[in-house]
């Protein structure tokens, strides 16, 4: 079984509008997946059925055999894309919260990546900037050894340098047991990172390829043929 | 010897070049041990995968070879990696050759154009 997530006929729908319609999907452990397509073509709708904090209206998704759930919610590393951390907390102790919440946590990598990116463990969140925020969340989503990260636009807020740091930080924790799926519109960054690419437009897949393959097929970076297909 | 990585091709036949590149140039000198796959995806900033799939090209081209315990090698054939340095240097020649003659250039011209050149960079 080297599945860790399958899709079949997802679709979500709010009223009248469908932001998923009839995903079918499959993804392998040990690949770096990204989800891209313009504003509202249903990349965080995805990731928050994942995370069950929206129920399919019809469809459904497995990880790792499991409906989203307890059991899933026990080895999927999630990122949202809006920050759910208490502001008075000093991210020392955030790292203990998470200690106590999740059995794969790793204290240690995320002390080690705090000091890399030059991030007080002592200081209150609500002293920190946006940007520096979105590191100390990112920090302790990659300090999880985790079975997937779902990734939220982690690159989105943060400043170029740490952009590189962070993509540095998918490399450098690769397992092969473990798969990344990564939503973001800051594509000529991450594309040199990514395994397959998954184009979403209206709630549908509409390309679903390795980077290689793009590359090869249309003589075309994955940033140049994006523009392309959702050209305004 | 940074990585060089352009948009428009496949990220795995341009890291099996800089690779052979960087082989040919002796930044890899032969019979050396090379750094993991994990180290060379950071260093180049590429997905482990892709460069595992260039490594295992450049093992079945023989130019590395892989031991079960110890790592990745680069050969010590000396004749292979100059049979590498000599199809890298056509391509050099070709696409130079090309875009001269892209600017008008004839035969004739270009190689005496060429031979002042090599005087001026000689000194």
């Amino acid at each position: 079984m080297n599945t860790i997530l399958e899709c079949k006929n997802l679709s979500k729908s709010f009223g009248s509008t469908k932001a998923l319609d009839g995903i079918n999907l499959t993804i392998e452990k040990g690949r770096i997946v990204g989800l891209l397509g313009p504003n509202g073509s249903g990349k965080t709708t995805f990731i928050k059925i994942c995370n069950e904090l929206l129920t399919p209206t019809s469809g459904e998704v497995r990880i790792n055999g499991f409906t989203p759930g307890v059991e899933t919610k026990k080895i999927v590393s999630y990122l949202p894309e809006k920050t759910y951390l208490n502001d008075w907390m000093k991210v020392s102790q955030i790292i203990r919260l998470f200690q106590d919440f999740y059995a794969d946590f790793i204290p240690e990598k995320a002390y080690d990546m705090l000091k890399r990116l030059n991030i007080d463990p002592n200081s209150r969140l609500k002293t920190l900037s946006k940007g520096t925020k979105e590191k100390v969340q990112l920090i302790l989503v990659m300090s999880r050894d985790a079975q997937l990260y779902l990734l939220d636009e982690p690159i989105g807020g943060v400043d170029p340098a740490a952009r590189d740091y962070i993509l540095d930080t998918i490399i450098s924790n690769y397992n092969e047991n473990a798969a990344v799926i990564l939503s973001t519109h800051l594509i000529a960054d991450i594309e040199k990172v990514l395994d397959d690419i998954i184009f979403l437009k209206e709630g549908q897949i509409v390309l679903n390829k390795t980077v290689d393959e793009v590359r090869d097929e249309s003589g075309k970076s994955v940033d140049a043929l994006f523009r392309e297909v959702f050209k305004c | 010897m940074p990585w060089e990585l352009k948009n428009d091709r496949p990220i795995y036949a341009q890291l099996i070049e800089q690779i052979e590149l960087k082989i040919c140039s002796g930044v890899y000198t032969p019979g050396s041990r090379l750094p993991s796959v994990r180290d060379l995806a950071r260093e180049a900033s590429v997905n482990p995968n892709t460069m595992q799939r260039a490594l295992a090209k450049l093992e079945e081209d023989g130019l590395l070879y892989s031991t079960r315990t110890s790592g990745r090698f680069v050969t010590e054939d000396d004749n292979m990696i100059y049979q590498v340095k000599s199809k890298l240097a056509q391509e050099q020649m070709r696409d130079f050759l090309k875009n001269m003659r892209q600017l008008g250039f004839e035969n004739k011209e270009i190689l005496s154009m060429l031979k002042t050149m090599l005087e001026e960079v000689k000194q």
